[in-house]
């Protein structure tokens, strides 16, 4: 049954869409729409080293985001703000990765795939690893969320319960590194942070708890997998964008849902 | 608990007894709410140690507490947050600071002292040894001050906490403290209301003394009974 590439593709968005939710509602309520995005954009210098080294795609990855992620937040605040270390960081990363990946021989590299993903060409390899992080991912936050949620809302009221804001920024650091190396391959590394965000927006107005939130957020994410998948082959448009089209149009429902009623 | 710092605190040393109400008074900038913020463990002093009995858990009533629109949050699911409570302990303490009615709505939603008895109401909830508030009357007219202080010395009683509070209200601590510190980078003078009130080093901070500061709460007092005659309506 995994032979069946539309399955495949279903199964590894599904997994993306049920960590993203959650993950992406933190992105929001902490604002850090920015940082996910210079995360997803140190991506692009992750494929460099992952075809320069011969190391997994995954592997790569991770580790570009990582490095990158922690060197801002080990930066920021000394004389550059988050915001202006974030924007050098991002389109840092991204135009490095894109020469670097030039400059390497005899590779004859889909740029594209990597920018805006490639979700019909998950292996079966993929889909575990897919799957793996996004269980990492769900881990980290269900076994951290109390502390997440309080750091979140006051790090001071988080230190008197004991709970240090650095780890638990630390925690989500790492969990967004996972995630992005996991999403490259299906949305690629431009529309990851569209994953985060758009599903998490969506479930803003349907939800009256940060849990319900999450919960609606993943499943925002789900709905916008598999119904992009499906618009992408019935009208032969490429599968990231469309996915994202998707969350979009459900954001503007949710909008919509939410005006209407709060006109009552 | 004892702390010796430098720089905007320097030799510090303070210890808070059970059930004992202390508060921190002094001019702005004088390290009120650092000192808070190193004694709950936001920040670690550069000299000196802060050291808690075992067992010691603290209840934080921040300053300021800005809930982002962008999160969802319910007052039921605000109290939840001090732990894994009973569904009962929650709705009981919602009843003791007087908002039960509000548990199903958006904390955004609530006015000033709403917020404020939702946020002590949290801290309350962890069961903890000290209670500490920072200014917590901030942004409250008068009656709801007063009423505020007054649910804080009601279930300091009830369970058991010491208290340790950051204050600009003068009068209305003068009254409800068993411990006052005068701070301004240091400790100027400290000790029960009436001795700190005193205190020349006390008058030279607050320009007006004793005297100022209880003639003034007199004046209010008398301030709300002309109304209580008027409009029948008296707080007591």
């Amino acid at each position: 049954m995994l032979d069946d590439f539309l399955i495949r593709a279903a199964l590894a968005g599904i997994g993306l869409a049920l960590a993203a939710g959650p993950l992406g509602c933190f992105v929001v309520w902490r604002r850090m729409a920015y940082f996910g995005d210079a995360t997803a954009h140190a991506a692009i210098l992750g494929v460099a080293l992952s075809l320069a080294f011969s190391l997994s795609l995954f592997v790569g990855v991770l580790v570009a985001a990582l490095a990158m992620s922690l060197g801002v937040l080990a930066l920021a605040g000394r004389i550059y703000t988050m915001d202006t270390l974030l924007g050098v960081a991002a389109h840092g990363a991204l135009a490095i990765g894109l020469v670097a990946v030039s400059f390497l021989p005899g590779v004859r590299v889909d740029l594209m795939a990597y920018l805006f993903g490639d979700i019909l060409a998950v292996s079966q390899m993929d889909l575990a690893v897919i799957w793996i992080g996004a269980i990492v991912v769900l881990i980290l936050l269900r076994l951290r969320w109390q502390a997440l949620l309080l750091v979140t809302l006051n790090t001071d009221l988080a230190a008197a319960r004991g709970y240090d804001a650095r780890r638990e920024q630390l925690i989500l650091t790492l969990a967004l590194a996972v995630l992005v190396a996991v999403a490259i391959k299906i949305v690629g590394a431009l529309l990851i942070t569209a994953m985060l965000i758009i599903p998490a927006a969506a479930a803003r107005s349907m939800s009256r708890t940060p849990e319900s939130m999450a919960v609606i957020a993943a499943i925002v994410g789900l709905c916008s997998i598999i119904s992009g998948l499906s618009a992408s082959f019935y009208w032969n448009t490429p599968t990231g964008p469309t996915m994202i089209v998707a969350a979009i149009v459900l954001f503007l429902l949710a909008s919509l849902w939410s005006v209407v009623n709060r006109g009552r | 608990m004892r702390f010796g710092g430098r720089r905007i605190l320097r030799d510090i040393n303070l210890s808070i007894c059970e059930r004992e109400i202390v508060t921190i008074v002094g001019p702005n900038g004088s390290g009120k709410t650092t000192l808070l913020r190193v004694l709950i463990g936001a920040q670690t002093p550069t000299e000196g140690v802060v050291t808690r009995g075992t067992g010691v858990s603290i209840g934080y009533v921040p300053q300021r507490l800005a809930i982002d629109r962008s999160m969802p949050l319910t007052v039921s699911r605000w109290l939840h947050l001090a732990g894994a409570h009973q569904e009962s302990d929650c709705q009981r303490m919602a009843e003791r600071v007087d908002i039960v009615g509000l548990l199903g709505e958006q904390m955004t939603s609530l006015s000033g002292g709403e917020f404020q008895r939702a946020l002590l109401a949290q801290a309350l909830l962890i069961r903890p040894a000290l209670l500490v508030l920072d200014e917590p009357t901030q942004g409250l007219d008068q009656p709801a001050v007063a009423s505020f202080y007054r649910l804080i010395e009601a279930v300091r009683g009830e369970i058991g906490c010491a208290v340790l509070m950051v204050s600009h209200d003068l009068h209305v601590v003068m009254r409800s403290s068993d411990h006052v510190i005068c701070l301004n980078g240091h400790v100027c003078c400290e000790g029960t209301p009436t001795v700190v009130s005193a205190a020349p080093e006390y008058q030279a901070l607050f320009g007006f003394g004793a005297e100022g500061a209880l003639a003034l709460y007199r004046h209010e007092h008398d301030h709300r009974h002309d109304h209580a005659d008027t409009i029948d309506t008296h707080a007591g």
